[in-house]
């Protein structure tokens, strides 16, 4: 393999980083609304439904570019300067995964809400309580909806390409270094590369399942 | 104690309609009626989990209710059985403290720590009534707790439901068992086609109903 496992390191940890942040915006706001769209009494918002699960075959290349005109120099949000930044990296993969987040949650909140609704109102809980138990009762496929989330946004590469750069020490990801490398006729550090990534993804979706486990 | 007036609940193809009914403090009320009558969803209205499309239902003191769903958290017997007492504010310690002689009293104290999950049918109804009378409610509506469940576990929950109603605390049970409707309930309401058409003592109404539908319906006839 041609590149410096040090390098291969500080790729790896800026994958992780920037896919990390990434589902933590998304969780932010994916999570309350799936719950509060999985919990609602009455069976409604399915524009809302259509356009999540929608959302889950965004294509990438289709956000980064989006994110390439918002941030751009002449765009509404090029003040920010943030475009060929992880920051922005963050933000597009954000957009990627928040389907994920919010979609798995709603679907997993909408099965329990009623039993669970009924079990709580009945013995004098408030609303708040019965939202609450859901989020704790729906845990495990909460876990899967952060998984799927985490993985959307650590595998993507068209938007990380597109709005990220692929800058040598600043922007550049596993995923954008396998496409280099690659493109290098390097395929031993290009499946390297890979290796790295499949090694990274398992390593966080064990820790969200075991932490999804704990009663 | 529990007041209704002019009660009126719509869903497609159905409508529960009941003029006035009351649930004094302290009565032990049953509820019969042929499948479809709207017996749960007056439960339902009178625990408020439902709004109903007119009339209104006046409450007082602590209510709760007991689904036949027999509803079990993914968390250990003792969680579930004072989940209730959480509820209300009580601390995880004095609450699981707090049930668990209920526990012992309905045969769980050796799964306290098992995962609610993997408790049987019986099992359940008996956790989801250690649940709601560990809250000590004032009223306690019940939709068939009782359903599908062995005699012994009938008896126990009855032997529950009885000292429930010595302590003071008013109950209304759902049931499509006709003996036990009558050998628990001080009064029985009947229920057909979402009408309430006949309450009164439950002897009286078991033995001299007013009504052709009613003493049709407590000798086994099919009624519509």
């Amino acid at each position: 393999m041609t590149l410096p496992w040090a390098e291969v390191v500080e790729i790896a940890a800026r994958s992780l980083g920037v896919a990390a942040a990434a589902t933590f915006l998304a969780a932010l706001v994916g999570l309350p609304l799936g719950v509060w769209l999985g919990a609602r009494p009455r069976k409604g918002g399915l524009g809302a439904q259509v356009l999540l699960y929608a959302g889950m075959g965004l294509p990438p290349v289709v956000v980064g570019l989006v994110f390439y005109f918002l941030l751009s120099r002449s765009g509404p949000l090029g003040g920010l300067g943030l475009l060929f930044t992880p920051a922005a990296m963050v933000l597009a993969e954000a957009v990627l995964a928040f389907p994920m987040v919010a979609g798995f949650t709603l679907a997993a909140v909408r099965a329990r809400a009623d039993g669970v609704r009924r079990l709580v109102r009945g013995l004098g809980g408030s609303e708040r309580q019965v939202l609450a138990t859901l989020l704790w009762e729906s845990r495990r496929p909460i876990v899967a909806a952060l998984a799927a989330g985490f993985g959307a946004a650590i595998s993507e590469v068209g938007a990380a390409t597109i709005v990220g750069g692929d800058i040598r020490h600043h922007t550049r990801v596993l995923t954008t270094a396998v496409v280099l490398e690659t493109r290098k006729g390097e395929l031993e550090s290009a499946l390297a590369l890979g290796a790295v990534l499949l090694g990274v993804t398992l390593v966080v979706t064990a820790i969200l399942v075991v932490w999804g486990e704990r009663r | 104690m529990i007041r209704a007036r002019g009660l009126v609940r719509r869903y497609p193809g159905f409508e529960l309609a009941v003029e006035a009914l009351e649930l004094p403090a302290g009565r032990f009320v049953t509820v019969i009626g042929p499948s479809g009558a709207g017996k749960s969803t007056l439960l339902r209205l009178l625990a408020g989990l439902e709004e109903p499309d007119a009339g209104a239902v006046e409450r007082q003191g602590r209510i709760v209710f007991l689904d036949q769903d027999r509803t079990v958290l993914e968390r250990s017997v003792l969680a579930n059985a004072a989940f209730g007492l959480r509820l209300a504010g009580v601390r995880r310690r004095e609450a699981e403290r707090r049930v668990r002689p209920w526990l012992e009293r309905v045969g769980l104290a050796g799964k306290l720590h098992q995962p609610a999950q993997l408790l049987s049918g019986g099992e359940r109804a008996r956790l989801a009534l250690v649940r709601a009378l560990a809250t000590e409610p004032d009223v306690l509506l019940l939709d068939e707790p009782t359903q599908a469940l062995d005699p012994g576990n009938v008896a126990l929950v009855e032997a529950l439901l009885r000292e429930a109603h010595g302590l003071g605390r008013a109950l209304v049970l759902v049931t499509h068992n006709l003996y036990q409707a009558r050998r628990l309930g001080e009064e029985t309401w009947f229920l057909l086609g979402g009408r309430l058409v006949e309450a009164g003592p439950s002897e009286q109404l078991f033995t001299r109903p007013e009504r052709e539908a009613t003493r049709a319906y407590v000798a086994g006839e099919m009624v519509y």
